[in-house]
């Protein structure tokens, strides 16, 4: 079998020798024309006038368009039709784009985007959450109430109450590959896109949508991105589509990819959040009712924020059952860019409410927030199932009942490998002996419901093909971008048809070749089309089977398929053979696979329903030292537990989980957007947004996958492991504040990210307090 | 081979990715910052890992390049490095992943194993970097390859003509700078390179400094170490670890190992920039600058060449050839702080020299970069201490004393109020150090 075995990634042997190819490796004709943005210098206001007389005299310009020169409707959104490729009279945040130009260079399109001069009438820009709440300027006409319980009467009746705020930054995503496209002009108009994208439909659609023909004149084919992180679900859209113009207007092949800066200042990050909460809780911790209010700042358009905003509601309750809790969420509409899509999809914001909640009542009570966090977990799967059954189903907040509930007993194995109690011990010791530096620890769980909330896109397509000589072709719909997808996949593959991994060759995505396909997005890739090429698998080894059943008179059950062999009964055939033997009789060697998620229902205007097929856990211990004079800190121990179901492929989902909790803590601590009073983005390339770099991962960084199998009937019995790891990052935060709690009675109430200035900030005010 | 018809502010990494074809290097940032273009480069001092996004060609003068397609043998056998990554999955979407191999194989062909340090310069996004330690611990041991070490031979016989804008000597450059003041100098482009790749800059007139060898000198008496402006950091922070130790390690967090080996100290402080991480430390150590313009040389207090925001005392024509400190205790202690520990632009830096005698402090220079317009002194707090005995009172009393100094500013990398509550704090920590309390973070474990 081969799914299970450790194997590389698929393509890391061109990786690390330079031969792996990204969009702007892929060698261009000569005639090829280079493509660049001009940008809005200003947040908001009406365009007055347009010079572009410096731009086209600049040398190597071609051609220069700007929104009247487009022959049809270029909208480049994801959802709601609110993104013009090029501003339409009225710029909404500093980096829109208002101008396209055209150039025989890279450089030369860049240096021409620079000279354009533009007027505008300034209008008052909306940048934070508090001025779009004055202005009411939202999306969803009002903010999104669900509810659940009485919380009110909940609260009421609590024996203690607190309230607090917040604030949660956003985050760049930072793929290393920026965004970019490559369109080739075909014969009778059609469209070749070479697109670093996430959901090559979506990029076909638009393409198409934006030169006015069907979507069969437009291919799209993503062989691998430089990663993507939910930054390339909606983001190279317009990279696409601005390329597609032109080239169909001057018959060539155009080329655009954005410099770091221009990226990072045009693209949308992850939404940062304000989360207000007031909860009422016993005196052994336990939750009783709980109100939160969360405020997303969305930016100019609208992107996906609406999902993403229900994701963040949908995870409001993380780990623990809260039977009567009410959430009100806002989506406001500021002049920034437009937040999108980002690893977690709102989970993350959603779950760092509600573990500043728990941490936040340990704190109020003297308690050790873990056996708070404990006290408020859903009724374990054991405890709720057999003849043992002791306890009720519990339901989230939104009514999907809580079945496979495994962090009781995950939680107990990661406190006994951390030696987690002990080290709670020793680091109040240190504490006590160490004025200057302060230790502090936590552990956060993490409970993620894997599908997408937006039930149509849980299909996912397959096409395999085997040759007469055995090998065998795999396309399905999900695009790489690093996590691995194509391994797992041809794993599955080559387990079905019993075969080496060798002998399965997956290429790029491509809408030729499936079609209508999901974003890769939602952590289910794997999920989704591993299980479509299972059936396809299962559809030809059925074909081969009845067709060499009947040649050996045996049944078609009697065919088995291992060890690169097909076995008839007592006579056995290399799988090459069979391929050939099959050929020959003239059975079709080629097959589509099909998969949608059973079980799966939701009404996101109620809040109610099934939207998730499963749940994803796991849990997380970060270990941190704090400077108490600068602020300065480092993540000296992290031990994870990470819940990936049955693994198709355990070192490629611990690099998953390892990847993602550097990540998430980044977002929490040094990974800072900062924008200045008229909305200009300051942190616009790496020399001054920092994400980690190799010393800041943990010192000591023990990862282990939960030997379990996923309840649900999903690919193998495994699960979705490219987001719900993310979430480890909260431990990293929750022990920054623990640090700072140590030198001072109070709660610290420390906000993300916990840069060094705000974690001095922060133990200032803890210090004011002795 | 010879290379004509290109810009001399064309980039190494635009010429290998478009005239060459050569796409394995890869352009993350463009600037400097992520690694992903990393290319090895070897001349007689050895082989080096540098950033082909900000390197121009004419600095590549006389010297052979490594790209990742040349990591592997001639036949294709991969380099221990590159199978050890295979090995330990330490790639993912792989777009970092050449820049990582070329900076772990000059590592490993160096024999450098302080892998934090060698990879500080190499982003990652996917990995969380432990793989790739995995990787680099692997291969470690493997023998270097025969391939790796022969690109000194392949510079044999190439011919190394003389051009202009590449003078050879400091003579040579103080003749044509005289005659080209408007000219712009570039010791190793980490800076200049990015008035080529971001600001977008046209720089009609150049000169390039790196193939003046007397400006790279290091001169150690009894009484003075006189530094060559074209020391590059990587040197430097190798001289300061006998002298300075503190200021060795506070240059090792200065940017990534790529830029160390291109920058130099005399860029580093012709650039006037008030957040660069030599001139705080330098002043603290009461350096002398050397300026020259034709054969006219003169010499004053490094501190007074930063006159204010983007004005340096420099003349027309004018280029500082050396800096020197005189031997001296190493009382010095460096104190950087940014958001990110490594390759990060300080927020404060902030050097301390302070001498105790006798429980009385005797001498004080303590400069800050970050602070101000320019790198500066703190007058006021230098006033507050000397003199004084070495107490917690003492510090108290001087912290008073920073705000008279300093008015720093708010921007995207600290507050004025953490930055001034951060200096203050930092003369506490230097008292606290003193004393044998533990204050770095660094030097924690779990």
């Amino acid at each position: 079998m081969s799914v299970g075995k450790s194997h590389p990634h698929d393509a890391a042997p061109l990786h690390v020798n330079g031969q792996a190819r990204y969009i702007d490796d892929i060698p261009t004709p000569a005639n090829c024309l280079h493509l660049a943005f001009g940008l809005s210098r200003i947040a908001h206001g009406d365009i007055t006038s347009i010079n572009l007389d410096a731009v086209r005299a600049a040398e190597g310009v071609v051609s220069v368009l700007t929104a009247g020169d487009l022959e049809h409707d270029c909208d480049v959104s994801p959802a709601a039709h609110d993104e013009p490729l090029l501003a339409t009279g009225t710029v909404h945040y500093v980096g829109q784009a208002i101008f396209l130009v055209v150039a025989t260079s890279h450089l030369a399109a860049r240096k021409a985007a620079r000279l354009g001069k533009i007027d505008y009438a300034e209008k008052p820009a909306l940048l934070t959450v508090d001025a779009a709440l004055a202005a009411n300027s939202r999306f969803e006409g009002g903010p999104v109430v669900w509810a659940k319980g009485d919380a009110a009467g909940a609260l009421n009746a609590a024996q203690n109450t607190l309230s607090g705020a917040l604030e949660m930054g956003g985050q760049e995503h930072f793929y290393l590959e920026g965004q970019a496209a490559l369109v080739v002009p075909q014969e009778g108009g059609d469209m070749l896109v070479h697109s670093s994208t996430q959901h090559p439909t979506e990029i076909q659609h638009k393409v198409s949508h934006a030169l006015g023909l069907p979507m069969h004149a437009v291919r799209a084919e993503t062989r691998r991105m430089g990663g993507g992180f939910g930054g390339k679900e909606s983001q190279g859209n317009a990279l696409a589509v601005a390329c597609a113009v032109v080239a169909a207007q001057m018959g060539c092949p155009c080329k655009m990819r954005y410099d770091r800066d221009d990226d990072m200042v045009i693209t949308g990050k992850r939404h940062d959040f304000r989360i207000e909460y007031t909860v009422g809780y016993d005196d052994s911790g336990k939750i009783n009712g709980i109100n939160f209010t969360q405020y997303a700042r969305c930016g100019w358009s609208q992107d996906l924020s609406l999902p993403v905003a229900d994701r963040a509601m949908l995870h409001a309750d993380n780990a623990y059952h809260l039977p009567d809790i009410q959430i009100t969420s806002h989506r406001l509409r500021t002049n920034t860019q437009s937040a999108t899509a980002y690893r977690g999809f709102g989970g993350p914001q959603g779950m760092l409410g509600i573990e500043r909640v728990l941490d936040h009542i340990a704190g109020a009570l003297g308690l050790d927030p873990l056996m708070v966090r404990q006290k408020n977990f859903y009724n374990s799967v054991k405890s709720i199932s057999g003849k043992n059954k002791q306890a009720e189903v519990q339901s989230t907040p939104f009514g999907q009942d809580v079945e496979d509930f495994i962090l009781h007993e995950l939680v107990d194995e990661l406190v006994e490998r951390s030696d987690y109690q002990a080290r709670v011990a020793s680091i109040a010791a240190w504490n006590a002996v160490n004025p200057i530096l302060k230790k502090g620890i936590a552990l956060t769980p993490v409970k993620f419901g894997i599908s997408f909330t937006l039930t149509h896109l849980n299909q996912a397509g397959a096409l395999v093909h085997i040759y007469q000589d055995g090998s065998i072709h795999v396309n399905h719909g999900g695009t790489e971008m690093g996590q691995g997808l194509f391994q797992k996949v041809a794993q599955v593959a080559a387990t079905e048809f019993g075969v080496p991994l060798e002998m399965i060759k997956i290429t790029a995505t491509d809408t030729a070749k499936v079609p209508n396909t999901s974003a890769t997005a939602a952590s289910s890739g794997t999920d989704l089309n591993g299980m479509a090429v299972k059936i396809a698998c299962e559809t030809l080894c059925a074909r081969i089977a009845a067709f060499l059943a009947g040649q050996h008179g045996k049944k078609p059950a009697d065919v088995r398929f291992a060890d690169g062999m097909v076995m008839v009964g007592r006579k056995s055939f290399s799988f090459a053979k069979a391929a050939e033997l099959a050929y020959q009789n003239r059975i079709s060697l080629s097959a589509t696979g099909f998969y949608k998620t059973p079980k799966i229902q939701w009404d996101r205007i109620k809040g109610r329903g099934r939207p998730f097929l499963y749940f994803s856990y796991g849990a997380s211990v970060t270990e941190v030292v704090i400077d108490t004079l600068t602020g300065e800190n480092r993540i000296l121990r992290t031990d994870i537990l990470h819940d990936a179901g049955a693994s198709l492929n355990p070192d490629l989902d611990i690099g998953q989980v390892e990847g993602a909790y550097v990540q998430g803590a980044g977002w929490l601590t040094m990974e800072e957007l900062v924008w200045d009073d008229k909305g200009n983005l300051r942190t616009h390339a790496p020399s001054t947004y920092k994400i980690p770099a190799c010393s800041d991962r943990p010192d000591v960084f023990n990862v282990a996958l939960w030997d379990g199998v996923n309840a649900e009937d999903t690919i193998y019995r495994s699960k979705a492991v490219g987001e719900p790891p993310f979430m480890h990052g909260i431990s990293a935060l929750m022990a920054l504040s623990n640090a700072v709690a140590a030198c001072g009675d109070r709660y610290p109430s420390l906000d993300a990210p916990a840069t060094p200035e705000r974690i001095l900030m922060a133990v200032k005010r803890q210090q004011a307090e002795v | 081979m010879r290379v004509t018809g290109q810009p001399l502010t064309r980039t190494l990494l635009d010429w290998l990715r478009e005239t060459k074809h050569l796409t394995g290097t890869k352009e993350g940032c463009n600037e400097g910052d992520c690694g992903a273009c990393t290319v090895m480069v070897t001349d007689a001092d050895g082989s080096r890992s540098l950033n082909a996004c900000i390197l121009l060609l004419p600095q590549l003068h006389g010297k052979a390049v490594r790209t990742v397609e040349g990591i592997s043998a001639p036949d294709r056998t991969p380099h221990p490095v590159q199978e050890a990554m295979v090995k330990h999955h330490g790639s993912q979407c792989g777009f970092c992943t050449p820049g990582i191999v070329v900076s772990l194989a000059v590592a490993h062909t160096n024999g450098a194993e302080n892998f934090d340090e060698q990879l500080a310069g190499n982003l990652c996004r996917c990995t969380g970097y432990a793989p790739i330690i995995r990787a680099a611990e692997a291969a470690k041991d493997a023998p270097v390859p025969a391939w790796m070490v022969e690109d000194l031979t392949a510079l044999d016989g190439l011919a190394k003509t003389p051009e202009p804008y590449m003078p050879a000597t400091s003579d040579g450059l103080a003749k044509w700078y005289a005659a080209n003041p408007d000219a712009t100098l570039i010791g190793g482009a980490t800076d200049v390179g990015l008035w080529v790749t971001k600001r977008l800059q046209d720089l009609p007139k150049l000169a390039f400094l790196n193939g003046i060898e007397d400006l790279k000198q290091v001169d150690v008496s009894d009484s003075h170490i006189r530094i060559g402006a074209g020391v590059s950091i990587t040197d430097l922070e190798t001289l300061m670890t006998a002298h300075h130790p503190s200021f060795a390690a506070m240059l090792r967090r200065y940017s990534s190992v790529q830029i160390r080996n291109a920058a130099t100290i005399g860029g580093n402080i012709a650039n006037g920039s008030p957040i660069g991480d030599g001139p705080p430390a330098l002043i603290a150590l009461g350096a002398v600058l050397h300026l020259r313009r034709g054969d006219e040389r003169r010499e004053i207090p490094l501190e007074d060449f930063f006159v204010e925001y983007g004005k340096q005392d420099r003349r027309k024509g004018e280029f500082v050839e050396a800096i020197s400190i005189a031997r001296q205790t190493d009382d010095l202690k460096c104190y950087k702080l940014s958001k990110r520990f490594d390759q990060d632009i300080s927020a404060v830096c902030g050097c301390f020299y302070i001498s105790v005698e006798a429980g009385k402090i005797t001498k004080v220079r303590i400069a800050f970069g970050g602070m101000a317009g320019t790198p500066h002194r703190a007058n006021h707090v230098e006033k507050a201490l000397v003199g004084q005995p070495w107490s917690e009172t003492t510090i108290t009393t001087a912290r008073a004393a920073f705000a008279k100094d300093y008015t720093p500013m708010s921007d995207m990398r600290a507050s004025a109020a953490y930055r001034l509550e951060a200096a203050q704090n930092m003369l506490t920590r230097y008292y606290h150090e003193s004393q044998g309390t533990a204050t770095n973070v660094l030097e924690v474990s779990a």
